[in-house]
């Protein structure tokens, strides 16, 4: 029984590991970029463009705007599509994506918006190329800021991830529902909490620590 | 060196620079001094096309920079560096990188960077700074590091966008002695805004007076200190040359009271004793001062004739004639 029981919390753990780490993969691999998009297309900026501005910015608010709840159902059709299955951790992890990309993208947005003007426009004024200036200027001075905005984006995934349980994603936040409210096993909620605090407090100890070594100010 | 034609900048619903035409020659230290809002970083960020001027065209080196596309602007930028009031370093880099930045910029190869950058930061004296970071620096040396970064591809042009407002009195004056140094040494043209008059007064050859994006006066810095004729000129001239005596002593004289500018040969010339072999009346010097502005002195002198009525009007129509400069402020004989 106790055996049982440490096994499912192993194959929960590893399953919430497996979602989050492809949604996290994929937000920084698109949202990165997508922030960079925002930003560099903003009025007065060297690729300033009204219609990306627009476009980009209306999908990105969408998204957001959608419960994640809802999100997970939605997009089942789009996962099977992809995946050839709706359930599973991996099922899952599609609609965490989905949600993870534009969250991040806007965090990285706003960490760009951060940088004084002025610097960008010094280095404009040596003569940079755009590419030079997002390489060597935008990049390393929102560096603290996005990993500070990466840190937000994984914790607020990890609660998202307690609802994969919908589509058969497991996770710890399953395992509590499932045994902690369906089993009324209320010291396996308990545990679970108390795992997912000291989880949350584990990766903002982390990310800021990484933040403050970025930081050169 | 630099020549702008009917330069106009207009903002939504500001005109911030005003059909603005000037010839800047190369190797002169050009100073653009007015209040704020007078249109002043307007008009020296249109120089390097940070903004487009809506009309007029500007040329730099004998090349029209206004008809350039954007990749050679880039390339001319090269030519021209700038650098601003808050220096606007690249935080998460090194000294050492964030001169090198602007060579990258220009495309040079790492070897060659890895090369230069030392030379830079000795001529600023920031050689032993090169791994420091900026927020480890204080305000000069980050202004150094910003020189050093708009000097690495040599350009023909320096603009300054008050440069040293933000730094104490002495900071101030080893910066602007050491864009003296390099306007001398380099030849390179410098293009100076500021709302200081000491700093016009300091090293620029030229200077052109701002007030709502229009030039109310240009000339030698010497001309505008010994003789500004625009009002707001004047006034800049005053805040650093202020001869206000106290309303009480010019109450108290019996005299005439007059203020004698010397110029240039006049202030090296004994007017006063001339005046007073001449003609039989007592001088009294009730303040002066000589200061030199680009080597020349240019003296002023607030005296107290004493004497007959006849006599004070012939000497004072002397001294006049001598100086071409003097102002009777208080006739009280
Ligand atoms: N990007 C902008 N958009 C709209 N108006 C602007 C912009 N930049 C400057 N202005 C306006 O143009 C005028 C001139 O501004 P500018 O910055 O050139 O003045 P300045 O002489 O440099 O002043 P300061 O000494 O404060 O730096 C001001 O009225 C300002 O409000
Ligand atoms: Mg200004």
């Amino acid at each position: 029984m106790l055996l049982d029981l440490v096994n499912e919390f192993g194959k929960a753990f590893f399953e919430t590991f497996w979602m989050m780490s492809i949604a996290v993969l994929f937000a920084v691999l698109v949202g990165v970029p997508l922030g960079i998009a925002l930003f560099v297309t903003r009025e007065g900026m060297f690729f300033e463009n009204r219609f990306v501005q627009q476009v980009a910015g209306t999908i990105v608010n969408i998204i957001r705007s959608i419960p994640f709840i809802i999100l997970l159902v939605v997009l089942i059709p789009f996962t099977k599509l992809i995946l050839g299955t709706s359930m599973g951790p991996t099922a899952a992890s599609v609609s965490l994506t989905v949600a993870a990309i534009p969250f991040y993208a806007r965090l990285v947005e706003a960490s760009l918006r951060e940088i004084d003007r002025g610097v960008i426009e010094a280095a404009e004024s040596c003569g940079a190329s755009p590419w030079l200036i997002m390489k060597d200027v935008l990049l390393p001075e929102a560096k603290p800021g996005m990993i500070a905005g990466l840190t937000v984006t994984i914790i607020s995934l990890l609660s998202y991830s307690a609802m994969a349980g919908i589509v058969g994603g497991g996770g710890i936040g399953d395992l509590a529902i499932r045994f902690g409210y369906y089993r009324f096993q209320n010291d396996v909620m308990l545990i679970t909490v108390i795992i997912l605090i000291i989880l949350v407090q584990l990766i903002q100890f982390i990310g800021d620590r990484l933040a403050k070594a970025a930081s050169k100010k | 060196m630099i020549r702008l034609e009917g330069i106009t900048k207009q903002y939504k619903n500001t005109t911030a620079v005003h059909d603005i035409s000037l010839t800047i020659g190369k190797g002169e230290i050009f100073g653009i001094i007015g209040y704020s809002g007078a249109g002043k970083s307007t008009l020296v960020r249109c120089l390097n096309l940070l903004e487009r001027p809506t009309k007029g065209k500007i040329f730099v080196g004998g090349e029209e920079i206004t008809a350039l596309s954007d990749r050679d602007i880039r390339k001319k930028r090269q030519e021209i560096g700038m650098i601003f009031q808050h220096f606007h370093l690249i935080s998460a880099k090194t000294v050492f990188d964030n001169v090198a930045f602007s060579l990258k910029a220009a495309g040079i190869p790492k070897e060659e960077r890895n090369a230069r950058v030392p030379e830079l930061l000795e001529m600023v004296g920031l050689a032993d700074k090169a791994k420091a970071y900026p927020a480890q620096l204080s305000g000069g040396q980050k202004q150094r590091v910003a020189i050093a970064r708009a000097l690495a591809n040599n350009p023909k042009v320096l603009l300054c966008d008050e440069a040293t407002s933000a730094l104490d009195p002495t900071t101030t004056d080893a910066i602007l002695q050491l864009l003296k140094e390099i306007n001398r040494t380099l030849g390179i043209t410098i293009v100076l805004i500021t709302h200081e008059m000491e700093v016009v007064q300091k090293i620029c050859d030229r200077v052109a007076v701002m007030e709502a994006g229009k030039i109310v006066e240009l000339g030698t810095v010497y001309d505008v200190f010994s003789g500004p004729e625009h009002p707001l000129t004047k006034e800049f001239v005053q805040s650093v040359h202020s001869f206000s005596l106290p309303e009480r002593l010019l109450e108290s004289r019996k005299g005439t009271i007059a203020k004698i500018t010397f110029k240039g040969d006049s202030a090296e010339s004994p007017i006063i004793s001339e005046t007073l072999a001449k003609f039989s009346i007592t001088i009294n010097i009730l303040h002066g001062q000589i200061t030199y502005i680009n080597d020349k002195p240019l003296g002023t002198l607030i005296i107290e004739a004493i004497g007959s009525r006849q006599e004070i009007e012939a000497a004072i129509r002397f001294i006049a004639a001598r100086t071409k400069q003097l102002e009777v402020l208080a006739d009280v004989a």
